[in-house]
């Protein structure tokens, strides 16, 4: 099987402001048919990275291939297969929806003969068919964020730049958007970024994970399902061992300590450590109180590799995950 | 692509009540000094019969009325510019145009067109009064043509330095005090030098109205030319580099 079509490549990409590293040496590659989700906290670098991709931005060092066409020195062309959804959609207020989706497809060159059709099109991708006539300064939030999905799909680019494409929808425009997604990512090539985690384990075919403008992990969603499933035991002692000792044991592959008494163990799926350390707790006398598997999330993962325990933002993140 | 993005400005700008206020207040501004200008002629006119020479209702009606349009687009042009790129860069929609396939110079260019398509409309608005003349006057057609092309020159200039300014910020208002602070300053430049010292005749070369007084006797001169076209240019280049540095130092 060949690999289908690289879309678009990044080659070890930058951004400094001032000597602040927004995004630091990022490289990354996607193809037709992929769905990335770029996951962070907040300040992480995702817009900004979404903002080079889209061409708002011009990176400090590095190069960005879209469709094979360099952003920097064949910009028109780059952009030519290209639909964005920046943080906050670009709407002009005083226009209706159908006049301002006429003018993003006369933007994206779309021949005057085949505006009406791509707007239905977009429209009815969107839910926006009732909508056709009013301004866009009186929808609400989600149909505005709605009508933002609709200009950056509307001339059918192969690839689709999405920054926080759900914020400030309600469960069910949620699902509608990220069932779009899903239908989007069979033959384009979508990049979605987001702080909230359920979202790319729902429509994500693989993850990027930034922290502080650099990537912590890039993996395939089914990759990191599997490690997801790498269980963990959750054990409680009255007298704690030493950390090192159980990471020496055989089964375990690390050790956290969470407090006094409890520690995280973590192991290969296929090896159950808990009989020898119950064994091991009796012959020693840690007094072993408690002890359960625990289901590693996408959470834990996202806060093993930033680091960032107790981080107001991922009480957020969590708080919308639930 | 120039076309759509000046279309867009137009429409904007009408769907808006700002631009029917202007049109509306400019017109009845120019009624006024018309009926003043015409009572004048009427006033004079049967001692004019009696000299060779005589100015006609040209000289004595049109070419003021033209003069008094230009001074009233001076001090409208912030209004009409203010929100060209301030606006959009407020309401953060450039990152639409930012990421379609235009570059920064089609879509200065569009703009520019546009607001120059509200300019157009001012100054053949104003021109139906000169023209009413005709049902009882002849007018001289080549003189009248060459103050045109002084007013159009001068609206040319006015639209590429509000343009300019309002590629600086984001906020409207700044813009719009800044154009009149340009403008403004250019038209008063040469008060203060009036040409004593070195410097004087750089002064006065600078003043935008002395450059369009010519026009308005009849006096079509390319360097008078030469100079509405060297600042709409250098404004206009200014914009698309200040835009371009939007995407290097946002």
């Amino acid at each position: 099987m060949t690999n289908p079509e690289v879309l678009v490549e990044t080659e070890s990409l930058s951004r400094l402001y001032g000597k602040t590293v927004a995004v630091g040496d990022v490289s990354f590659v996607i193809r037709r048919g992929e769905v990335l989700g770029f996951l962070g906290p907040n300040g992480a670098g995702k817009t900004t990275t979404m903002q080079m991709l889209s061409g708002n931005l011009a990176p400090s060092s590095g190069r960005i291939l879209i469709s094979g066409y360099d952003m920097q020195t064949e910009p028109k062309r780059a952009k030519a297969s290209l639909g964005y959804l920046p943080e906050h959609p670009p709407l002009y207020r005083e226009f209706t929806v159908d006049e301002y989706l006429d003018y993003c497809a006369a933007l994206r060159r779309i021949p005057r003969k085949e505006r009406t059709v791509a707007r239905n099109r977009a429209k009815a991708r969107c839910g926006l068919s009732e909508v056709g006539g009013r301004l866009t300064q009186n929808l609400s939030k989600g149909y505005q964020q709605r009508v933002g999905l609709a200009q950056a799909i509307i001339h059918d680019p192969d690839i689709v730049v999405l920054d926080e494409p759900t914020v400030g929808l309600d469960p069910i425009q949620i699902r509608e958007i990220r069932a779009l997604i899903r239908e989007l990512g069979q033959n384009h090539a979508v990049i979605l970024s987001t702080h909230i985690l359920p979202e790319v384990q729902a429509s994500c075919d693989r993850v990027q994970i930034i922290h502080k403008g650099r990537l912590v992990l890039n993996e395939g969603i089914n990759e990191l399902m599997h490690r997801m499933e790498s269980q963990i035991l959750m054990a409680a002692f009255r007298k704690p061992p030493d950390v090192a000792l159980l990471e020496n044991l055989e089964m375990v592959d690390s050790v956290m300590a969470v407090d006094g008494h409890r520690m995280r163990l973590f192991h290969d799926p296929s090896k159950d450590p808990t009989d020898a350390l119950v064994a091991l707790s009796l012959k020693q006398g840690w007094g072993l109180y408690e002890i359960s598997p625990e289901h590693t999330s996408l959470e834990a993962i996202f806060v093993e590799l930033t680091g960032e325990i107790g981080d107001s933002s991922k009480k957020t993140s969590h708080a919308e995950g639930s | 692509m120039i076309r759509t993005i000046a279309w867009r400005e137009l429409r904007s700008l009408f769907l808006s009540p700002l631009a029917f206020v202007i049109l509306g207040v400019t017109q009845i501004i120019l009624a006024r000094l018309f009926l003043g200008h015409v009572n004048l002629f009427l006033m004079i006119e049967s001692r004019l019969t009696s000299l060779p020479n005589a100015p006609g209702l040209t000289t004595l009606v049109a070419a003021p009325l033209l003069g008094n349009t230009g001074v009233l687009l001076l001090l409208i042009t912030p209004l009409i510019t203010m929100r060209l790129i301030a606006d959009e860069r407020h309401n953060k929609t450039l990152s639409l145009l930012y990421s379609s396939p235009i570059s920064i110079t089609e879509i200065v260019l569009g703009k520019y067109i546009g607001i120059l398509g509200f300019f157009f409309l001012i100054i053949l608005m104003s021109l139906t009064m000169p023209l009413a003349l005709l049902v009882g006057g002849h007018l001289d057609f080549g003189m009248l043509a060459c103050g045109l092309i002084g007013l159009s020159l001068l609206a040319m200039s006015l639209a590429a330095i509000g343009l300019l300014m309002s590629s600086f910020t984001k906020y409207p208002a700044v813009a719009a005090i800044a154009t009149f602070g340009a403008v403004f300053f250019l038209w008063i430049v040469d008060y203060a030098g009036h040409a004593r010292g070195p410097g004087g005749a750089v002064v006065a070369y600078l003043s935008i109205v002395n450059h369009y007084e010519p026009f308005l006797s009849g006096l079509f001169d390319s360097s008078n030319v030469a100079y509405y076209v060297i600042l709409s240019l250098t404004c206009l280049v200014l914009s698309i580099r200040r835009l371009e540095a939007d995407r290097a130092h946002p």
